[in-house]
C-alpha cells in the first residue's frame, strides 16, 4: 500500500542537475535540425569523383562496329578531349544528344564515346537513329572502363587534359548551360595549359 | 506471340553481354565464400542501400564478377576493396573507415554507455546515501502508537 | 466531383483543427467549460471529414480516375482491386492523408472516452493535437493536395510499382502509421500537462493505455516490414538499417522506455520528467522520420518522390511542434521534479537504466543513420554507414538491456540489493552460461554464443520469477493457482511481451550468425545439395500473372532421400513499369526456413540458383507479435478503463503488488 505523495506542483526541489540541463534537449534538436537544412541543399545521391587529376585508366575497347576504329588511350594524348559515357537503354542520353551533336560538329573539343553495356548492335542502331556525334567510340561491354573510371550511371562525361589526365566529371546529361558555363570555359583553359 | 515477346524481353533482360560471363563463371565454393563478404561490405553505387551482392543493378552484376575475377586471381579481401574504394571513395564501403572524421561515430557507443553508467549512478547515489528508510514518527502519532500498545483504544 | 468534395472535406478539416486548436486552449486559459468542450465535438468533426476525404480518395483509385494526377501516377485499370485500394496510401499524398487521418483517429478517441479526465487537461490535450492536425492539413492542402487534377486525363495509368503490389502493402503502413502517429497523443498529454504545471496519476493512468496502444501497433508495424522484405526482395534479408527503418526503429526505442516509465509515474510518482522528456522525444522522433522518407535527405529504397520544398515545410514542423515542446519543458520541467526516491538497485533503478541503455541504442541508431549528413556538412567527405557499424554497436547494448530485463522485475520498489537477486537468479545464470557455451563452442560464434545465452538467461528468469511469485514450493500448487488466477491482466502482460522478446532474440541471433547456403549452375534435371536436403530443377516454364509475366522455376525437394514437396521461385516482368522482381522460393519452418532463388540465366538454360537455410527466421517475428499481444493483454487490464486510483481505507488489505 503506498499513499501517493501530492500532485506535484510548483514544487521546486534540489535537483541532481544545473538549471541550464534542461536546455540541452533543445538545444541538440537546432543543431540537429541545422543539419537537417543543410542535407535539404544537398544531392545524397551525389558521390564526387575519386578519378580527379589522375591518369585516364588504361583500356581495351571493342569496335562498334567492323568499319570503325576502336578508341584507344592514344587517342587521348595530346589534346584535350571529352569521353562521354552512354547506352542505348539510357533515356537521359537522348537528352544530351543534340547538344553532343553540337559539340562534335563545332569541333571545339575531340569527342569521344563509350558504349556501356550495350550490344555493339544496340549501340550502332541507336547512333544511327539519332546521329553520331563522336569521333570515335569504343564499347565497354562489361564495364571494367566504368568500373575503372568510377561511373555510376549514364550520362557521365569526362574531361580529359593534353596529358591524358582526367581533369572533370560531368554526372548527368550536359545541357547547355552546364556546356557554355562549366565545361566550355574549363576546355579552353586546358588547352592553355601545355601538355 | 505476346508469350514469345515476354520471353524475349525476358531473357534479354536478364541476359546482358556482361552477364554472358556467368557462364564463364567458375562455381568455385571458396572464391564464391570470400567473393561474397566482399560483395556484402561493397555498397551498390546505383541504389545505394544494398550491397553489390544483393543489388539487381547492371553496374553491380559486373562489379560482382569483378570481385570475382580479382579473388580467382588471388587477390585478397583488403586488396579487392582498396581497388574498388580507390575507383569510388570511401562511400562505397558499407563499414565506414576508422580515421579521424568518423572518430565520433566510432567512439560514441562506448562513450555513451559509460557516459550513461555514471549517469544512472550520479543521479541514484544522492538517493542511496540517503537514509530511505520511514521518516520518523512525529509526537502525536508516537502517542497512539503508544496507546495502542497498551491497548486502549487510540 | 467527388475528389473536390474531398478537398473541401479537408478545408473543413483544416478549419476545425484551428478551432480545436484555439477554442480550448484559450477555454482552459480563463476557465470557461464552453471553450473547452468545443475540443472534443472539433475533434470527433475532425475525423469525420478527414474520413470523408480519406474515401473520396479511394473512390478516386477505385473507379480508376485517371483525371487525378496521383491515381494517373500510381494505378492502372488491369492492377488488382485490392491493390488498387491499398494504392490510395501507397504514394506521398496518400499517405499523408493516412497520416492526418490517424492522428484525427486518435484525437477522436481521446474526445469520445476522456470522460473522467479533468477539463482543462482534456481540453488542452485536445488542443495541442489540433495544433498537430493543422499543421499537417496545410502541409497537405498547400503542398501535397492528393486531388490534384491533371489538366488532360490519361487513358491509361502509368502503373504501381510491382514490388509494393503485395499483402504487406496493405497492412503495413496503416499499422506503422497506428503506431507512431499514437504516440501524439502521449505528446499531446505531456505538452498538456506541462502548460497545466501538474503532472499526478490520474494523468499517469490517463497517458499509459494510449502509449501501449502506439507502441502495440508500431511493433507489429516494424514486424510486418521485416517480414515484407524478407519474403518480398528476394535476397532473405530481413532488416537492412535502411534509414527510413532506423526511422520507425527509433520511435519504437524510445517508445518501449516511455511505456515503462508510465509504469512507474503511475505506481510510485517517480520518473515524471522523464516521461515527459521521452513522450516529446518519441513523437520527435516520428515527425524526423516522416521528413526523412519525404525530404530527399538521405537516400533509401523506401523514399517517395523527394521533393526539398515539402522537407522545409516538414522540418518547419518539427522544429515548431519539438522545439516548442522541448523549450516548455525547458522552462516547466524544474516545476514537477521530484528528487529520485529510489536507490539504484531498486526496480526503478533498474526501469531507469533500461531507459538510459535504451536511448543509448537510439542515439547510436540517430548517429549511424545521419553521420554522412553530418559528415558532408563539416567536411565535404562522402561516407556511408552500413549494417556492419549497426550490428557491432547495437548488439552489445541489447545484450545490457536483457540483463536488466532479468533482474528488474525481481526486484522491489524503491529499495532493494543485487546481492539476494543475483542469488535468485543463480540456476538462471548457471543455464545461460551452460547454454550460450554450448552454441559458442559447437557453433564457432562468440556473438551466436552470447546471443543463445543471454535470451536463455531472459527466459529462464522470466520463469523464476512465476516460480516467486505464486510461491511455488513454498504453498500448495492449489494455491498458487489460485495466485496466478489473481494476477491483474498487465501481470500477464508483462510475461508474455518479454517471453516475446527472449523469442525474437534466438531469432536475431541464429538468423545473423548461422545461415548455411549452397550455390549451384543448374539446368533442368541438375541437382543441389544444402545439408541433408537435395533440390531439383523439375521444370522451367512461362506463366501469366494478371500484370506480370514469369520464369516460374520449381523444383522438388529430398530430405535424406525421402520427398518433401516442392519449392517454387519466380523472375516476374511487369511490362508497364519496364522492373523486374524476384519472388523467392520460401518453405517456412519452426526452426528454420528455405530459402532459394534464381539469379541470371546465362542464355545457355543454365540458372544462377542459391539456396539457403535460415534457422530460426520465423522467431523473429513471431517473437514480435507475441511482444505486441502482451502489450494487447495489457491493453485489457480492467484498470485501465477506471479512473485514477482511489486511497486504501486504513485496514483493507494490501493487493498483492505485480
Amino acid at each position: 500500500m503506498s499513499t501517493m505523495p501530492p500532485a506535484a506542483e510548483a514544487h521546486p526541489t534540489r535537483s541532481a542537475l544545473p538549471a541550464w540541463a534542461a536546455l540541452i534537449p533543445v538545444v541538440l534538436l537546432l543543431v540537429v535540425a541545422g543539419f537537417f537544412a543543410f542535407g535539404l541543399t544537398q544531392d545524397p545521391k551525389a558521390m564526387p569523383s575519386t578519378m580527379i587529376d589522375r591518369p585516364m585508366p588504361e583500356f581495351d575497347l571493342a569496335r562498334l562496329t567492323p568499319d570503325r576504329d576502336a578508341l584507344t588511350n592514344a587517342d587521348l594524348i595530346g589534346k584535350v578531349s571529352l569521353v562521354n559515357v552512354f547506352g542505348s537503354w539510357c533515356s537521359s542520353c537522348v537528352l544530351e544528344h543534340p547538344q553532343l551533336t553540337e559539340i562534335g560538329k563545332s569541333g571545339t573539343v575531340a569527342l569521344y564515346g563509350v558504349d556501356w553495356r550495350d550490344p555493339p548492335s544496340d549501340g550502332a542502331a541507336w547512333l544511327n537513329r539519332y546521329g553520331d556525334p563522336y569521333h570515335k567510340t569504343g564499347v565497354d561491354s562489361d564495364s571494367r572502363l566504368a568500373i575503372n573510371l568510377g561511373v555510376t550511371g549514364a550520362p557521365e562525361t569526362f574531361v580529359i587534359d593534353r596529358g591524358g589526365r582526367i581533369r572533370f566529371k560531368q554526372v548527368g546529361p550536359i545541357t547547355p548551360e552546364v556546356w557554355s558555363t562549366t565545361l566550355l570555359p574549363l576546355i579552353r583553359k586546358l588547352e592553355a595549359e601545355a601538355a | 506471340m505476346r508469350l514469345l515477346l515476354i520471353t524475349l524481353a525476358l531473357t534479354l533482360a536478364v541476359t546482358s553481354p556482361a552477364l554472358a560471363q556467368a557462364a564463364r563463371r567458375t562455381f568455385d565454393p571458396q572464391v564464391e565464400a570470400v567473393a561474397r563478404d566482399v560483395g556484402k561490405s561493397l555498397r551498390c553505387v546505383v541504389c545505394q542501400n544494398q550491397s553489390i551482392e544483393e543489388s539487381n543493378a547492371p553496374l553491380a552484376a559486373d562489379m560482382r564478377t569483378l570481385v570475382r575475377e580479382r579473388i580467382a586471381a588471388g587477390q585478397t579481401r583488403d586488396q579487392v576493396i582498396a581497388y574498388m574504394t580507390d575507383r569510388y571513395g570511401n562511400f562505397v564501403l558499407m563499414q565506414p573507415p576508422f580515421q579521424a572524421d568518423t572518430l565520433l561515430l566510432w567512439l560514441a557507443p562506448l562513450a555513451l554507455m559509460i557516459g550513461g553508467v555514471w549517469a544512472w549512478l550520479a543521479y541514484l547515489r544522492p538517493a542511496g546515501r540517503r537514509n530511505l528508510a520511514p521518516a520518523p514518527l512525529t509526537p502525536d502519532e508516537d502517542a497512539a502508537l503508544a496507546r495502542l500498545d497498551s491497548g486502549r483504544p487510540a | 466531383m467527388i475528389s473536390e468534395l474531398g478537398l473541401f472535406a479537408l478545408s473543413l478539416a483544416l478549419m476545425t483543427s484551428l478551432v480545436q486548436t484555439t477554442a480550448p486552449l484559450w477555454g482552459a486559459a480563463t476557465g470557461r467549460a464552453r471553450l473547452m468542450n468545443v475540443g472534443a465535438s472539433a475533434a470527433v468533426t475532425q475525423l469525420a471529414l478527414i474520413a470523408f476525404a480519406f474515401a473520396c480518395l479511394v473512390w478516386g483509385f477505385v473507379t480508376s480516375d485517371f483525371s487525378l494526377r496521383v491515381v494517373a501516377s500510381n494505378s492502372y485499370t488491369l492492377m488488382p482491386m485490392f491493390y488498387k485500394i491499398a494504392a490510395a496510401w501507397g504514394q506521398h499524398e496518400g499517405s499523408m492523408l493516412l497520416w492526418a487521418l490517424v492522428l484525427a483517429g486518435y484525437g477522436a478517441a481521446v474526445a469520445i472516452f476522456g470522460n473522467n479526465l479533468p477539463a482543462t487537461l482534456k481540453a488542452r490535450a485536445l488542443g495541442v493535437q489540433g495544433l498537430i492536425g493543422a499543421a499537417f492539413l496545410a502541409f497537405i492542402i498547400f503542398t501535397s493536395n492528393p486531388f490534384a487534377r491533371l489538366s488532360e486525363a490519361p487513358l491509361e495509368g502509368g502503373g504501381f510499382n510491382p514490388l509494393l503490389q503485395d499483402p504487406g502493402l496493405v497492412a503495413h503502413p496503416p499499422m506503422l502509421y497506428l503506431g507512431y502517429v499514437g504516440f501524439s497523443i502521449a505528446f499531446s498529454f505531456s505538452v498538456a500537462a506541462l502548460i497545466e504545471g501538474k503532472v499526478d496519476a490520474a494523468w499517469a493512468r490517463w497517458v499509459r493505455p494510449w502509449v501501449l496502444t502506439a507502441w502495440c501497433f508500431l511493433t507489429i508495424g516494424i514486424a510486418l516490414g521485416s517480414m515484407w522484405a524478407y519474403y518480398e526482395l528476394g535476397w532473405g534479408g530481413w532488416w537492412f538499417w535502411d534509414p527510413v527503418e532506423n526511422a520507425s526503429f527509433m520511435p519504437w526505442l524510445i517508445g518501449t522506455a516511455l511505456l515503462h516509465c508510465t509504469l512507474v509515474v503511475e505506481r510510485r510518482h517517480a520518473l515524471v520528467n522523464w516521461t515527459l522528456l521521452l513522450s516529446i522525444l518519441t513523437f520527435t522522433l516520428s515527425l524526423i522520420g516522416t521528413f526523412l522518407v519525404r525530404s530527399g535527405v538521405l537516400t533509401s529504397v523506401h523514399a517517395f518522390a523527394v521533393d526539398p520544398a515539402r522537407g522545409i515545410f516538414i522540418l518547419a514542423m518539427v522544429l515548431g511542434a519539438s522545439g516548442g515542446a522541448l523549450t516548455l519543458y525547458a522552462f516547466r520541467a524544474r516545476q514537477l521534479q521530484q528528487p529520485p526516491s529510489f536507490a539504484p538497485a531498486s526496480r526503478e533503478g533498474a526501469i531507469l537504466a533500461n531507459n538510459f541503455l535504451l536511448l543509448i541504442a537510439t542515439a547510436i541508431v540517430f548517429l549511424g543513420t545521419f553521420y554522412p549528413l553530418v559528415i558532408d556538412a563539416l567536411t565535404g567527405d562522402k561516407i556511408s554507414v552500413g549494417p556492419p557499424y549497426f550490428n557491432v554497436t547495437f548488439g552489445p547494448i541489447m545484450l545490457c538491456v536483457v540483463l536488466v530485463m532479468a533482474f528488474g522485475p525481481m526486484m522491489r520498489w524503491r529499495n532493494d540489493s543485487v546481492k539476494p537477486v543475483g542469488k535468485s537468479l543463480r540456476l538462471p545464470m548457471l543455464a545461460g552460461v551452460g547454454v550460450g557455451a554450448a552454441f559458442g563452442i559447437f557453433g564457432q560464434s562468440l556473438p551466436g554464443g552470447l546471443g543463445m545465452g543471454f535470451g536463455v538467461f531472459l527466459c529462464a528468469s522470466m520463469i523464476r520469477w512465476m516460480q516467486v511469485r505464486l510461491r511455488a514450493g513454498q504453498v500448495t500448487p492449489r494455491q498458487s493457482l489460485f495466485l496466478a488466477h489473481a494476477f491483474p491482466r498487465s501481470t500477464w502482460g508483462f510475461v508474455t511481451a518479454h517471453m516475446g522478446f527472449a523469442i525474437a532474440v534466438f531469432g536475431v541471433t541464429a538468423m545473423s550468425v548461422w545461415q548455411t547456403e549452397s550455390f549451384a549452375s543448374m539446368r533442368q534435371g541438375d541437382v543441389a545439395t544444402l545439408g541433408d536436403q537435395t533440390f531439383r530443377l523439375e521444370q522451367v516454364q512461362l506463366v501469366k500473372g494478371p500484370n506480370y509475366d514469369a520464369q516460374r522455376l520449381t523444383f522438388s525437394v529430398l530430405r535424406n532421400g525421402a520427398a518433401d514437396g516442392e519449392l517454387v521461385t519466380e523472375r516476374r516482368y511487369f511490362p508497364e513499369r519496364d522492373t523486374m522482381t524476384t519472388e523467392a522460393g520460401i518453405r517456412g519452418g519452426l526452426f528454420a526456413n528455405l530459402h532459394l532463388t534464381t539469379g541470371e540465366d546465362d542464355g545457355s538454360g543454365a540458372f544462377a540458383v542459391r539456396i539457403t537455410n535460415h534457422p530460426l527466421a520465423m522467431w523473429i517475428w513471431s517473437g514480435a507479435m507475441i511482444m505486441a499481444i502482451g502489450g494487447f493483454i495489457s491493453l485489457s487490464d480492467r484498470r485501465f478503463r477506471v479512473g485514477a486510483p482511489h486511497r486504501v481505507s486504513v485496514g483493507a488489505a494490501a493487493p498483492a503488488g505485480a
